[in-house]
């Protein structure tokens, strides 16, 4: 763990920077667009995605490849709050069903979408359904002794499952279109500036917030117990621990951060399809915890805004190469920074500017 | 039937794919022994360990421990924690944290995750550390990542984390191999030292080792006991003697 309690500080400065220079008067040249903002409160949702997958694969050695399924369902459980906020204001104006069923011609809501229309509970679920899912996922896996590469494929099969349950109109979430047209939040109106700019702050927040607890954790006996389950997991056994429970634990965690993740991300995108649960969505999570650095928690949150922003600026000019772009990062991370962005000796260039700054020679710091 | 014994093993036999590991094999253990298991490879120490440490089913056979706990029925985490400690033929120890948190996750107590999620380090437990580290003369290099350690050291740490967990029983996988024969001696010591409180079973190969250890021994081959004495009684012994030379 390098760098946890700057990169979290630098998060939320950041965002409020951004946040403050976007309610500046337009004509203004440190003017921030609306749109800015709301990539940023993008990539910071996807840096808790990043932060998930990091605690399981970077820390307890879990190479997940399924973990975009807790985020999605994070972002549905949320979705599904805001579809009810839009009552009658939706293109049937019906006030008791979303559109989606009305044009199924539902005549009732189903059971499961009850309690949704409250904010509090939306959240709730946006927590416990994916954590439910990787508790049970996860206590199936690890006391069969599944691990490596057959866990991260029964991780791809998972989100696979789930992302073609979800194409279902049956399942009652929108089916392919999923759930979009959503007006606002707790009454405050999703398209403003300022909810834009709080709800980015928000996500900072969240994530710094996830930083100094997954922090705290590590860096006690938890986290050197995770490590030795990591490295040796037989011999944690015969010295007494269980280490299947060891890892749910951190896993059912992740699923949580992924979850909330995903609630904060369809808030700010105003649109959740199954498309979320595409396995290549769960890898690209993994390339950018590779990219930032793997195990250094500050650099999932550094690859995943990074790594993002490559795409945007990259799928803006060659969207059909991106994704070889992607597996060419990848894999140039891979062969040449195989401890990501955060493994570059940086503590030689701060030596060196100390150094400098001293007016002493340039010392090289180990 | 068998409560004045701490480790009873009778007619054991295991089988992987035809081949008998163990052929109802039979051993007492009293309280506070000390034992030598000795025998060719293939003779069935390792696999006898696996058996006694939930590794291992058995096919057949009974591993009772203090006589009220069926161990055949118990998986590893349990039989560690009822007090029996195992050290491996090669060392392992977490070579990523330091010497000190090696022995800090060995300490006997806290083993669910939110136990350990909630632990913060006591003063008996710095103590109980302070204390190993000084018998498995580790105290300088306390703040050590344990992979850098050199091989005998390793196996120090390994014994040191048996001490941590405070068995009742140790099992112990040729300690000595790849040492020096000072640290050998060393060892014996050390082995002899622990002894005075706890049960050991050690297997070895090196019969110098053994023979400092001056205790019962007994000789495995194919999966069953061979002989049983002290080492001069069963080195004299004729099918040892076959056994370990051939003919």
């Amino acid at each position: 763990m390098i760098a946890v309690r700057p990169a979290a500080l630098l998060t939320v400065a950041a965002a409020v920077l951004l946040a403050l220079l976007n309610l500046l008067p337009a004509a203004s040249a440190l003017h921030v667009p609306d749109f800015a903002v709301g990539l940023a409160g993008k990539y910071l949702s996807f840096a808790l995605l990043g932060i998930a997958v990091d605690l399981v694969w970077g820390f307890a050695g879990i190479l997940t490849l399924g973990h975009a399924a807790f985020f999605a369902l994070g972002g549905y459980a949320m979705g599904m709050y805001l579809m009810r906020e839009i009552g009658t204001r939706g293109v049937y104006g019906n006030a008791n069903l979303p559109d989606f069923m009305v044009f199924l011609s539902w005549n009732k809501l189903p059971w499961y979408w009850h309690g949704f229309d409250h904010f509090g509970f939306a959240l709730l679920m946006a927590l416990a359904v994916p954590g439910a899912l990787a508790a049970l996922f996860g206590w199936l896996a690890f006391r069969s002794r599944v691990s490596g590469v057959y866990l991260s494929i029964m991780t791809q099969a998972l989100t696979y499952a789930l992302l073609l349950a979800f194409f279902r109109n049956d399942m009652g979430f929108g089916g392919n279109n999923g759930l979009t047209d959503f007006k606002d939040v707790l009454g405050f109106d999703l398209h403003s500036s300022v909810t834009r700019a709080v709800m980015l702050v928000l996500t900072a927040l969240m994530v710094a917030g996830s930083l100094m607890l997954t922090r705290a954790i590590l860096s006690g006996r938890f986290g050197s117990l995770l490590t030795a389950v990591r490295d040796a997991e037989s011999r944690t056994r015969f010295l007494g621990y269980r280490p299947d429970h060891i890892k749910l634990v951190i896993w059912v965690l992740s699923a949580l951060i992924a979850g909330l993740g995903g609630a904060l991300y369809v808030i700010q995108v105003g649109i959740i399809n199954p498309g979320e649960f595409a396995p290549a969505n769960s890898i690209e999570a993994v390339i950018w915890v590779a990219v930032g650095g793997r195990g250094t928690l500050s650099g999932a949150v550094l690859g995943a805004i990074l790594v993002n922003l490559g795409k945007t600026l990259f799928t803006g000019l060659l969207p059909e190469l991106w994704l070889y772009a992607l597996g060419a990062l990848f894999i140039l991370t891979t062969l040449f920074l195989p401890r990501g962005i955060m493994g570059l000796p940086w503590n030689r260039l701060t030596g060196l500017a100390r150094g400098l700054r001293s007016g002493a020679k340039a010392d090289v710091a180990p | 039937m068998s409560t004045q014994n701490l480790l009873y093993l009778d007619a054991v036999s295991v089988s992987f794919d035809g081949f008998r590991a163990l052929n109802a094999l039979s051993l007492l253990l009293a309280p506070g022994e000390m034992r030598a298991i000795i025998g060719p490879n293939g003779a069935g120490k390792t696999t006898m360990m696996d058996v006694i440490t939930g590794k291992t089913r058995p096919d057949t056979g009974t591993v009772e421990f203090r006589g009220e706990h069926d161990l055949t029925k118990l998986d590893e985490p349990t039989i560690a924690r009822l007090g029996i400690g195992r050290k491996f033929q090669k060392p392992t120890v977490f070579e990523q944290l330091s010497v000190r948190d090696n022995l800090l996750l060995s300490l006997k107590g806290k083993r669910r995750p939110f136990a350990v999620l909630a632990a913060r380090e006591t003063a008996e437990e710095a103590a109980r550390i302070a204390g190993i580290l000084a018998t498995t003369r580790l105290a300088d290099h306390a703040t050590r990542q344990a992979g850098a350690l050199s091989h005998g050291q390793k196996q120090w740490l390994e014994i040191g984390m048996l001490l941590g967990q405070d068995p009742e029983l140790l099992l112990v996988d040729e300690p000595v191999a790849g040492m020096t024969d000072a640290e050998t001696a060393q060892t014996a010591d050390l082995l002899r030292e622990i002894n005075r409180t706890r049960s050991v079973v050690v297997v070895e190969h090196d019969m110098d080792f053994v023979r400092a250890l001056d205790v019962r021994v007994t000789v495995l081959h194919e999966g069953s006991v061979l002989a049983e004495g002290n080492l001069d009684d069963v080195s004299n012994n004729p099918r040892v003697i076959e056994v370990y030379l051939g003919r």
